[in-house]
């Protein structure tokens, strides 16, 4: 057997309170492709800034070929020929794509100069390789989103790598890209390079890769041989059961419809958008990030000017051209950002939870206190939200019971419309099932709900009906009954998801 | 043509535009409104305006490296006060006093020294900190201004040395000393931001803070060369003023930060980093300067003119803001 390109033995990293990476060992061989699983605060990033430098390991070593190696930083990772595709975009924007490329090595004349032509020439080369249509002097702000992904992996390409991590390298990438992409993975390996591949996208990890490492809550689960496994099994090590992919299968009654969307357009955002949304009704919105959701949202919320179509609530036609507006009409929308768009971290539970309304909250011209307690006593014992007393600051909280005060916040406005944007986004398997429960009482009890999510389990579980969005139009309306998992990946990725809705 | 080229073309061109607004309307105005006969677009009086520039226009290269680092820098106004006393100070100094005139260089390298000393300061505490630079450089603002104060209460410091008087009055090409300096600072920095790595790096830490630590930059020791880069020219313009002036009071380069600042961003340098250029802040210290000028050749007071110039960039950046927008679908806030 040869020698492993990079292995990691035992390598444990502490934060306060946290113990992030516990033991956790694996190797990478020459020419393969080794896919790092888990969910998310599996550890995954974390293992990944231990390797590149930016993190130091308290315990563990790391072995790049025979040589035992302390990282001090990036660069150094990237000497030693280990190369880090971000899935996060860490591009500068207004430079070009030659300089991006480079970024942190640009190419030296004397006195410190850039080597220009040095640089768009070896940037050219590599941009020939990858078929993409801009070259060295684009600017990257120009790009597409796809094909700033590409600037990042065309990294990958700039040194004698020994080993490259792609960090979910596909998650903004289409179909054909995709190709690119596995073809520069391949070309990768025939060299002899060692590839560590995250991804969260099964299909791809059963397509590309050879062996499957696995991380739960900071701890090494195992490595498989990818053609010795299945996805239930790989699941299985990752969530430490199996996967409920059980549809939802109670319906509550239906009431009128309470939101009716036709033809909405706004831009190059998404186009041509029709659905509606009844009481007691849970629609679920699934698609890839990019693809138009989000923004329906902001929309629907008064935050952005649709460019066509129509917005009717009860029926009625309305335009809505402010989140006041939205509010006062009996839409609420809780954001798809808890920490930077639903919550103030630093103020306490009961401030939080009656911060849209506090205007109205007053006795005389000072705040009415004992009102706002009130309103917080009353969502916290129907949300079920777990702190101390209102005192407590929000940023004290589990993930859980944050979400919980931002969408008690929203019910405290008695809304007809609740939209939550990707709502279990970083919170832990328990308080996701509670969460997903309480968003189906909560269409029991009449609420029209909108959910935008990016993982499938989540739609299947709590949607009446799923609207699949692919590069911002709607593909196909499943109802629950219909759906399967197939057919909604389908769906997404933009592929036989002709047929009527 | 692309959409968002005419935009760009504005944005860059912009500045130059305005220029030659202001001096069709102080010429065409001066006409009607001047008490003097000597016409406003005269050569000798736009080459006085290049030299009167040279104070705020050297500072001004050193903050536009700074602001498209992402950083800003309070305390020049301070550090060119301080630097002005080591010069004038210095030369007074008994142990200098056997150089005759060799104490010049000796005076303009240690008022430089101390400049560059200060700013490093100001990048260390923002390196090891990581307190905003604001916060940093608005203590040191007052910090240093308050040395300035300790030094010689509210006295003026005063030294003259005629053979220094008479290198800062010489013309050289019928350009001032001070031109020259100014001419010569801006070719520097727009080389270093231009045609460099460390410049080239400033952009990216400006525009991606972590895009930069994530491709291994050092962004903690390359801010701190750019505030040391910014404390040397604070120092080099008042070692450039006050050679030939002879005496500084304590109260000397107060609000030099906002008229610097002021002239970068109308030059088109993002304050949020990342974008910016060199030629563009030397357009918009000449269109400073011509407002001075031209407004007091029209007759109007130095309020009328601060009043007029805080408008002007309040519009500027309302437009700037307008030529930034995306289209309609861009998130409202």
């Amino acid at each position: 057997m040869t020698d492993p390109v990079l292995h990691l033995d035992d390598i444990v990293k502490t934060f306060p309170g946290v113990r992030a990476l516990d033991g956790v060992s694996f190797s990478v061989m020459p020419g393969e492709v080794h896919a790092l699983m888990g969910e998310n605060g599996a550890g995954k990033s974390t293992l990944m800034k231990v390797l590149g430098g930016i993190y130091q390991p308290d315990g563990g070593s790391i072995h790049v070929g025979k040589e035992q190696v302390t990282m001090s930083g990036p660069l150094e990772a990237k000497a030693k020929g280990i190369v880090f595709i971000h899935q996060e975009l860490s591009l500068a924007e207004e430079l070009s794509v030659a300089e991006n490329i480079y970024l942190g090595e640009l190419p030296r004349k004397s006195f410190g100069r850039v080597d220009w032509r040095k640089l768009s020439d070896q940037t050219n080369t590599i941009l020939q390789k990858l078929n993409v249509g801009f070259d060295a002097t684009t600017r990257v702000g120009d790009l597409s989103i796809a094909n700033q992904q590409m600037v990042e992996i065309a990294r990958a390409l700039t040194v004698d790598a020994k080993a490259v991590i792609f960090d979910e390298p596909t998650a903004s990438l289409t179909d054909a890209e995709k190709v690119v992409l596995f073809d520069v993975i391949s070309d990768l390996q025939k060299e002899g390079v060692g590839i560590i591949y995250i991804s969260h996208r099964m299909e791809e990890i059963f397509k590309i890769t050879d062996r499957i490492s696995i991380l739960r809550d900071g701890q090494y689960q195992g490595t498989v041989n990818t053609a010795e496994t299945n996805e239930e099994a790989v699941t299985q090590m990752m969530i430490g059961r199996k996967l409920d992919l059980s549809r939802n299968e109670t319906h509550h009654e239906l009431g009128d419809v309470a939101l009716e969307v036709r033809g909405l357009s706004c831009g190059k955002l998404y186009q041509d958008i029709s659905f509606e949304v009844r009481r007691g009704e849970v629609v679920g919105f699934y698609g890839l990030v990019g693809a138009g959701r989000t923004e329906i949202a902001e929309t629907l919320f008064g935050l952005r000017d649709p460019s066509a179509g129509q917005i009717l609530l009860d029926g009625e036609e309305v335009r809505i051209t402010s989140p006041n507006d939205a509010i006062a009409r009996g839409i609420s929308l809780v954001p798809e950002d808890r920490k930077g768009q639903g919550l103030v971290l630093g103020m306490n539970c009961r401030d939080n939870m009656t911060l849209p309304q506090v205007q109205d909250l007053t006795s005389g011209p000072f705040v009415a206190e004992g009102a706002e307690v009130a309103i917080f006593d009353q969502y916290r014992d129907r949300l079920d939200i777990r702190t101390p007393g209102w005192k407590q600051l929000v940023g004290n909280l589990s993930g859980g019971n944050q979400q919980k005060i931002v969408i008690g916040k929203w019910l405290s406005m008695h809304p007809n419309v609740l939209i939550v944007d990707e709502p279990t986004r970083g919170i832990d398997v328990g308080s996701k099932s509670e969460i997903h429960k309480l968003l189906r009482e909560l269409a029991a009890q009449g609420y029209a709900v909108m959910v935008i999510s990016s993982e499938m389990p989540e739609v299947l579980h709590v949607a009446d009906r799923i609207v699949a969005m692919y590069s911002g139009r709607i593909m196909r309306t499943f109802t629950s009954d219909e759906v399967t998992e197939d057919s909604l990946i389908q769906a997404i990725s933009g592929l036989g998801g002709h047929e009527a809705a | 043509m692309k959409p968002g080229t005419l935009s760009k073309a504005l944005k860059s061109g912009a500045i130059w535009g305005f220029i030659v607004l202001e001096l069709i309307f102080f010429s065409i105005a001066g006409e009607y409104l001047s008490l003097s006969d000597k016409a406003f677009m005269d050569w000798e009086n736009m080459l006085l305006l290049l030299k009167q520039s040279a104070p705020i226009g050297i500072i001004a290269m050193g903050m536009t490296i700074v602001m498209i680092n992402g950083n800003i820098d309070l305390s020049v106004g301070a550090t060119y006060a301080i630097a002005a006393i080591v010069l004038l100070e210095s030369m007074t100094w008994p142990i200098f006093a056997g150089l005759g005139d060799m104490v010049i260089p000796v005076a303009w390298l240690l008022a430089l020294l101390v400049g560059t000393c200060l700013g490093a300061l100001n990048g260390l505490i923002v390196w090891k900190t990581g307190v905003d630079a604001f916060i940093v450089t608005l203590g040191s603002m007052l910090g240093f201004r308050g040395i300035v104060f300790m030094f010689n209460g509210e006295n003026p410091t005063s030294h003259l040395n005629w053979t220094l008087v008479d290198f800062a009055e010489a013309e050289f090409l019928s350009l001032a000393t001070a031109s020259w300096f100014l001419l010569a600072v801006t070719l520097v920095i727009w080389f270093v931001m231009a045609k460099t790595v460390h410049g080239r790096n400033a952009y990216a830490i400006g525009d991606n803070r972590e895009a930069a630590v994530n491709a291994g930059i050092r962004v903690g020791p390359h801010m701190m060369v750019n505030f040391a880069i910014i404390g040397f020219l604070a120092a080099l313009s008042a070692v450039v003023f006050y050679s030939e002036s002879g005496s500084v009071n304590p109260n000397d380069g107060q609000l030099y930060e906002l008229w610097v600042i002021t002239a970068v961003v109308l030059g088109g340098t993002k304050i949020t980093g990342g974008a910016g250029s060199v030629i563009g802040t030397f357009g918009g210290v000449i269109a400073i300067q011509l407002l001075r000028k031209g407004l007091g050749h029209i007759g109007a007071d130095t309020s009328t003119v601060n009043l007029v110039i805080g408008l002007i960039l309040i519009v500027v950046l309302i437009l700037d803001r307008q030529l930034n927008v995306k289209g309609k679908e861009e998130l409202k806030v």
